[in-house]
Formats: C-alpha cells, structure tokens, sequence
C-alpha cells in the first residue's frame, strides 16, 4: 500500500494546457500515473499528448473515471478550480498552486472538509508513492520504494532527505509535500494519520520549518496516536522573528513559531530530531534498522 | 505587507471606522502646518513598524508651535528599538492627529489563527498594554471568538463578545460595531493581522481606534493596487530594496556568510547549518526553481553589495532544477560580475556531475565544491574567518 495516491488513482490536471501544466502532468504519466484527463474551460475537445481536454473537472468524473485531481492554475484563479474540484466528485485535490491569498484558501478548506474531499496543499510539491504513481513536481529519481513515509512542508528539502535514505538503501511508502502556506488543506496530524493506518509504512519523517504550531499539535498527536516511530527535522534555527522567510506561512510572529520550540516540543514526546537533513536521514535509518 | 499607523487608520476610515484626523508630516516645519490646522493639542507621532514607541520616546503631545516643532525634529530620525530588541528602526516620518481625550482604553485584534483556519476576534477592557501582557494579567478579561468564514461576524456575535468582555453598557453598541466592521476589512483587504491598543473612549464618549498594526497579506496585494503602491517602511534596507525590484526573496541577517539556496526549506536549512558550523550567515536568498545565469547573477549582485559580506555558499539541490545548468549560470556570473570572494558550492541532485564537471573545467581560483551540506558550510566559515583576518 501506500498513501493518497496509487496504482489506482486517475488524475484530472486543471492546467495541463499551461507550459508547467504540460511539463509536468507528462512527467507524472511518464512516470507511470494515469493521466485520464486535463481541464481547461473552453479547450474541452482538444488533447495534450493524447490526454483527453474538457471544459469542467466534472465532466472529467463522469467521462474519464477520474478521482484525484491536480490544481495547476496561476494563482488568482486556483482556489475557484479546487472549490470546483471539491464539488466535482473526486474524493483527493491535490494544489501545486503557489501564492493564493489565505483569506481565499480560508473558505476553500471548510468546503473541503465539509464535503469530505481531501485536500493536499496548496503551495507543495504534490505526493509521490514510489513505484506506483507521482502527481505533482516531486522529482522521482530520488526515490526508491521502501517502508519509510514522509510527510514535509518544504520541497527541496524532502528531496535532500530523500536522496540520503536512497543512497543509505532505504525507500519510501508515500512523499506528501503539505505544502508552506498558512492555511493548507492536510496538515501534519491528517497525514501522520494515514501512514499509521498504512501496513507498508515502518517509520514516518516528518519535516517541519518556522510559523504556525502544526509541529507543536503534531508533537502532542503522536504521543497519544502514533505506534510507529517518527524522526523529525525542523528548519529556521537561524531565522528572526518577523521576517517571512520564503514560504507564505514561514515567519515567526512574538515567541510561537520558533525552531526551537517545536524541537522541544516534538522532543518532550520522545520525537527524535535530526540537526540537519543529513542527521535525520541516518536516525531514520538506523531506526527503521532496529525495529 | 505591515502597514504604517496612519496607512491603516486611513485603511480604517475607508470603513468608515472612528479614527481621529490627522496628516501626514516628514519634517518639523511639516509637523508645524500640520498642527496649526488640526488645532491644539496634537499627537506627533513617529511611523516605524515596531511597538513600543511610546515608551521609546516616539510618540509626544505638542500643545502650541513651539513643543509641535521641537517634539517633530527630535522625533525625526530617531532610532527605535522594539520592546523584544527589534530594529533599531529609523524614523522618517511623522503623524500628526488632534489629540484625544482618554477616558477608558480597550485592546481589539482580528488576526488569522493558522490552526483553526479561521479569524479569531480579540478584545478586552485593558487596553493600552502588550496583549501578552493582559493574557497574563488576568486571562479573563481577555476575550476570543472565532469568526465563520462563511458567513463573517454577526453583530448579534459582536454583541455577545463585547458583553463578556465586561465593557460599560454605555458603549457597547459602538465597540460590537467595530468588531463587525474590523472584520469586513480582515476579509475584505485580505488583512491577516488587525490590531488597535488601544481602542479608547474619549471624553465625549465617543469610541476612537487610536492605533492601528496590519498586515496585508502579500499573496493578495494583485487585488489591491492602492495598498502595493505604500511605501514598505521594511525594505529599507539596500539590499532587500535591491532584491525586491529584481524578484528575488531575500532576507538580510547580520553575518558575513552570503548563502544562496533553492527552495525555502532547504535555504532556511542551510542557515542553520552554517550557524551550526560556527559562522553567521549575512542572509537568506531563495534562488528558486529556475536558477539561470541571469538570476544568479542578479542574486550574486545582491549578496555581494553587502559589504559584510566575506565568502560566499551556494547550495543546490537540483529535482526540476538540473545542476549543469545551475553550474554554467554560477560560471558565467562570476565571469561577469569579476568575484574575488572565497565561493564555496554544493551541487546534488539532478546532473550534478556534469554540473561539477563543468566548474572543474572552469577553473576558478576562488571557487571550492564540497559534496555534503555540512562539508560546504564548514568549509565556509574557515574561509570568511581567514577573510575576517586578511581585512583585519
């Protein structure tokens, strides 16, 4: 098994048109992902590469079969395609988008949950199940199938991680980037959830960074849900407050938010966290190896 | 984006929120006019985005010409160091608003509480101290409620809140309205943080916000151009001014180690790492995803105006990124831009070999390459510490 996305999943892309679109909705059937179909409103009739267009994420539902989708579209129009895509019929939306405005995001979430629609992102590289499917712009290459879950809030540095388990022989189960923003659709808890009630995930990597208290909250949910061990890694030791470093939701306001404070916090729950990207990769190892 | 005390008091205005009248002044003979139209007495008040400014000597009562001109031209220019050691922020500029009789002084805030994902609305009868402050003091008088973010917050909600918070039944109606409307402009202006200390009640018994902190969020500053065209009192500094005009995301620490990163992660994991390594890095520049020579150039030309600066790490991961590419635009860039500085680089990830290739073949003096994040920022303090010593 695996989580979010499988063998099983049949993607719908909204902006595969687009240049990213494109690029990476190819990648992710290359890679083996079934891409059953893109949305662009007024394209519908045309294809990419053979990938069937329609005019609503909708119509895609009841023409193509698809139950996961990706969001692709530039960032002014994003949260409307994920409210469309929440009231399409998938049961997984999965945003790329980078750069939409929280207060836009705020309604989108509570649809999300009300409808019970999953909802990864937005402003994250998407989820990979090594071996079976890819959507979004994780770069697979540095992943192998194997039991470890990841679940981060930062891109490149999931794929530092992942390198590092590759080259120690180790794979992964899932890689669910949950993206930096302020208000994002999963968070820690919702995806430590899953990779708990997953038979192929031994361990869980959990990679956090400075703004929010998801780590905090995450910290207290794996002591009173979590069985399996999860080795942790925080960025922003050095960053100050106030100032946004990066992601939207990367910023320290007053004392909460702080590196420091969620490695105490994440550690007081018996979390072992790594000091780097490197340290964390080889606790992982070495636990996954003494279990 | 924060907004200045009199860029969100107009924003309040625009609601048609009570806030006193005011103008704008950026010297004493400015602060001067400015008073003898508003009529005595005045508050001059320095605009820096920090708190504490009273307490800091930033905000004086002129009650004729002589005390507006004095208090203005020792209020200009001043440093203010926030009450958590923040700045020292520079004063540039003043406002000057009919000054206000005090009667009672309440605390408000409307800010986006990331874990509920929804607004949550503040208030309490104690005003005019830090909200920390008042938590601590007495927890009870501060009360919080969440807004649906559907619907927004009824008045009969504001109502509910402002009688629990114990504020006289006397102005209640017009505390509960500003609520309402506090909240429109959060949602409406995509405000993540309102917060006025104090909300008072003057003389008259008219209910006043008599200070205003917000910040914008900048994701939606597209759908308000009005607000993208204030001065940003933040980017003062050279470097983030320059880095701003030309795209790119930096932030500018106090070290002489310029780092360069793709990614927030990983750039913000590479800071601690050098911290760890016993340097101190002189910023944080996230390259992004492209990473072409132009945008290396333009980021190198940033790090380095900085004149602390004394050696430079580069650290790439590259996924979509491919680090040949990333390794011609590090060549080239340097070629342009004639780096004498140590330069250390770390390139992993896709075509990292060809990209290590091609640095070989370059032959740059100055440009080192370890394989390991921890290797490359170890190798960089040592050079900005003999760096440090050669200027010494």
């Amino acid at each position: 098994m695996s989580i979010i996305i499988d063998a099983d999943t049949k993607l719908v892309i909204s902006g595969l048109t687009g240049r990213e679109g494109t690029f990476h909705g190819l990648r992710n059937r290359d890679y083996g992902t079934q891409v059953v179909a893109g949305v662009t409103p007024g394209k519908g009739g045309q294809d990419v590469e053979g990938i069937p267009v329609y005019d609503s994420i909708a119509e895609s539902v009841t023409e193509a079969g698809a139950n996961t989708s990706m969001i692709f579209v530039p960032a002014r129009f994003a949260a409307a395609s994920i409210n469309e895509a929440i009231d399409s019929g998938v049961d997984t939306v999965i945003a790329i988008t980078e750069g939409i405005p929280v207060m836009d995001m705020m309604p989108t979430y509570w649809r999300a949950r009300e409808k019970g629609v999953r909802l990864i992102g937005p402003n994250c590289p998407g989820v990979l199940s090594p071996g079976k499917a890819n959507v979004g712009i994780i770069p697979a290459q540095f992943f192998d199938p194997g039991r470890i879950g990841v679940v981060s809030k930062s891109g490149t540095l999931t794929y530092q991680i992942g390198n590092e388990l590759k080259q120690a022989g180790e794979g992964n189960s899932s890689i669910v980037g949950i993206g930096g923003d302020p208000i994002v659709g999963s968070d820690f808890i919702d995806i430590l959830t899953l990779y708990e009630n997953d038979p192929e995930t031994d361990l869980i990597v959990m990679v956090g960074e400075i703004g929010g208290d998801a780590e905090e909250r995450a910290a207290d949910f794996i002591a009173k849900s979590i069985s399996k061990p999860v080795v942790a890694y925080i960025a922003g030791f050095t960053a100050p407050p106030g100032k946004q470093m990066g992601h939207a939701g990367a910023i320290i306001s007053g004392s909460s938010g702080t590196a420091q404070a969620k490695k105490e916090a994440l550690e007081a729950k018996g979390v072992r966290v790594g000091k780097s990207p490197t340290e964390a990769a080889a606790i992982a190892v070495e636990t996954l190896r003494s279990i | 984006m924060d907004l200045l005390e009199y860029q969100g008091k107009e924003l309040f205005a625009r609601y048609g929120l009570p806030v006193p009248e005011g103008i704008h002044a950026a010297t004493p003979e400015e602060a001067v006019a400015a008073s003898e139209k508003l009529g005595y007495p005045v508050a001059v008040k320095a605009q820096v985005l920090i708190g504490g400014r009273g307490k800091a000597g930033g905000i004086k009562i002129a009650t004729d010409k002589t005390e507006a001109h004095e208090h203005a031209g020792d209020i200009i220019g001043m440093d203010i160091v926030g009450p958590h050691g923040e700045g020292p922020f520079k004063v540039h500029e003043l406002w000057v608003e009919v000054g206000s009789e005090i009667e009672s002084e309440y605390y408000t805030s409307v800010i986006l509480d990331r874990s509920e994902k929804k607004l949550l609305v503040m208030l309490s009868r104690m005003g005019g101290m830090d909200v920390e402050a008042i938590a601590e003091s007495d927890p009870g008088a501060l009360v919080k409620e969440h807004v649906d973010p559907i619907e927004g917050l009824a008045i009969e909600d504001a109502r509910g809140i402002v009688a629990r918070s114990g504020i006289p039944r006397e102005v209640a109606e017009q505390v509960a309205s500003v609520l309402v409307k506090l909240v429109e402009v959060a949602r409406a202006e995509d405000a993540t943080l309102i917060e006025v200390n104090p909300l008072i009640v003057n003389a008259a018994g008219e209910v006043i916000l008599l200070d205003s902190k917000v910040t914008i969020d900048g994701n939606a500053l597209y759908r308000h151009p009005e607000l993208s065209e204030l001065s940003d009192g933040v980017a003062e500094d050279p470097q983030e001014a320059m880095a701003k005009e030309r795209g790119l995301t930096y932030v500018k620490l106090e070290g002489d180690i310029g780092v360069l990163g793709n990614g927030a992660g990983l750039c913000m994991s590479t800071l601690d790492v050098v911290a760890q390594a016993g340097g101190s890095p002189a910023n944080f520049l996230d390259a992004g995803g492209g990473s072409k020579a132009d945008a290396i150039v333009d980021a190198l030309e940033v790090i380095t105006s900085d004149e602390k600066v004394k050696a430079i790490l580069f650290n790439i991961f590259g996924g979509i990124t491919r680090c040949d590419e990333v390794a011609k635009g590090i060549i080239e860039a340097t070629a342009r831009i004639g780096l004498t500085m140590p330069i250390v680089v770390r390139l992993d990830g896709t075509n990292s070999e060809e990209g290590l290739a091609l640095l070989d073949e370059a032959g740059i003096g100055n440009l080192h390459h370890e394989s390991t994040m921890l290797g490359a920022a170890e190798k960089v303090v040592e050079l900005a510490a003999a760096g440090r010593e050669n200027s010494a």
